[in-house]
């Protein structure tokens, strides 16, 4: 990812930061710049430490930053406060996620631009 | 009164035992597991470093502190495997925790004593009244050569304590170093792995300077060993930290809720920190601490703790240095190990 970018989008990555909606309500992860509703007045929220796993898939042939993972889980999680994150879901083996069950989001590592770029910091999960 | 206002901890979740790095070079399991006292240690996953682990600490140190980051006015970090060589450790994680921009970062480096270094910092700017809280971190993904002692211990993790005037959990009542020129250890610029020298690391190294930090830190205090409930000495394998504990005067029972490097290995820059953690995770108020930090080439940072009422309010609010040791526990033989520790030369 560009240097720019990446930092562009560091309070997401970083922090979990949603923007909700100030005329609806509607909560967006990754922030927007305009709602559904048609609302450009958006406040900060933060996507709550836990969740709960509503769906998930399994990677086993992966691009290449992430061949040395697989198998790894990918899942769209529910935080307890009701905002849906897409996330790889970690530590752990694909046989032991289900649909369900809690999670925690963490600091990680996405990748990185080969042995001399920068380092990709952002969320995951981990069953709790 | 100037102490800890939050402290927490964070240990991954993959291990790998003594027997199996015995058994990949040929050595006698059971002679290491006697000699060294150690069982099993932390391995980092692939997409966890220094900077990962230091987050999840001071989160969980935030947790306990209940203060707004903002009011973080200076964040160190302190370890031997920043993953940049030029860029900060510190900047990251600050941005991770909501603390930028009006804050001091610097990142710490002295082998395995960088964490408390860390620590004798922050406590010392809010003794100095230069802000209201400091953030001083002690994390390591530890180096070991493969085939080499130090790949018994060698493990990951870290802890961080914020420090402040207020909401004190463990008020710091005095401060010790003792410092010399010792090439007891040491890794060059651009080398993937320290060197040591060998028995030259004990009586000249770690004794010297724990005994030193020890005696100075008792001296100056005016304290003796029974008036303390814990110890902390930092813990490169299992019998160094009870022999030294022994020669300061202090019995097992003192030792051992810090004494984790039998399930952890040694977590260099987060070591005697993270036995510091654990020891917060027991201890009752009114209490004493002694923290004894050693960092090859060599030094040791001493600190005399006495606990607040305060802990009984904040211990349940994070995870628990010991719950992270011994539950979730994912085992790796060693060819995961060597996979997840870069040890495998890959194609670009």
């Amino acid at each position: 990812m560009p240097s720019p970018r990446y930092h562009r989008e560091m309070p997401q990555r970083y922090r979990l930061e949603a923007g909700k909606c100030n005329t609806c309500g509607h909560v967006a992860f990754p922030p927007r710049m305009v709602c559904n509703c048609g609302c450009r007045d958006f406040k900060d929220e933060r996507v709550s430490d836990f969740g709960k796993i509503l769906t998930f898939t399994t990677i086993r042939v992966a691009p290449k930053d992430f061949e040395t993972q697989v198998p790894y889980s990918v899942a769209i999680v529910e935080s307890d406060n009701g905002v849906r994150v897409t996330t790889q879901v970690v530590d752990c083996r694909p046989e032991d996620i289900k649909i369900g069950k809690k999670v925690k989001f963490v600091f990680r590592k996405m990748y990185t631009e080969g042995h001399t770029g920068i380092i990709c910091y952002g969320y995951k999960a981990v069953l709790v | 009164m100037v102490g800890i206002v939050g402290y927490g901890s964070y240990l991954p979740r993959f291990r790998i035992k003594v027997d199996e790095i015995a058994k990949q070079w040929g050595r006698d399991a059971d002679a290491v597991r006697r000699g060294l006292l150690l069982k099993e240690k932390t391995v980092p996953a692939q997409d966890e470093d220094t900077i990962t682990i230091s987050v999840e600490a001071a989160r969980n140190a935030l947790r306990r502190a209940d203060i707004n980051p903002v009011d973080i006015g200076a964040v160190y970090v302190g370890s031997e495997s920043h993953p940049y060589a030029v860029k900060p450790s510190g900047t990251v994680v600050a941005e991770a925790l909501g603390i930028v921009p009006e804050v001091h970062i610097a990142d710490y480096e002295f082998a395995c004593k960088a964490g408390t270094e860390a620590m004798f910092v922050a406590y010392s700017l809010i003794k100095a009244d230069q802000m209201k809280y400091a953030l001083a971190i002690g994390a390591d993904t530890s180096q070991g050569a493969p085939g080499d002692a130090l790949e018994f211990s060698a493990s990951a993790g870290g802890s961080a304590f914020i420090f402040g005037k207020e909401k004190i959990v463990a008020e710091l009542l005095h401060t010790y170093s003792y410092t010399t020129d010792t090439p007891d250890f040491w890794r060059r610029e651009g080398a993937f792995y320290p060197l040591h020298g060998g028995r030259f690391t004990g009586q000249p190294a770690y004794f010297k300077h724990i005994l030193g930090a020890g005696q100075g830190i008792l001296k100056k205090s005016g304290l003796k060993a029974s008036d303390f409930t814990y110890a902390i000495f930092h813990m490169p394998n299992g019998k160094f930290p009870l022999t030294v504990g022994k020669k300061l005067g202090f019995n097992k029972e003192q030792l051992e809720p810090g004494w984790i490097v039998p399930l952890m290995g040694n977590t260099y820059s987060g070591s005697s920190p993270t036995g510091f953690s654990a020891t917060l995770d027991v201890a009752k108020p009114g209490e004493m601490i002694l923290l004894v930090s050693f960092g090859s080439g060599a030094g040791s940072d001493a600190f005399v703790f006495k606990v607040t009422e305060r802990i009984d309010e904040v211990r349940d609010k994070a995870e628990k240095v010991r719950d992270m040791l011994e539950t979730n526990r994912i085992y790796l033989d060693y060819g995961q190990y060597a996979k997840f520790r870069g040890k495998i030369i890959m194609n670009d």
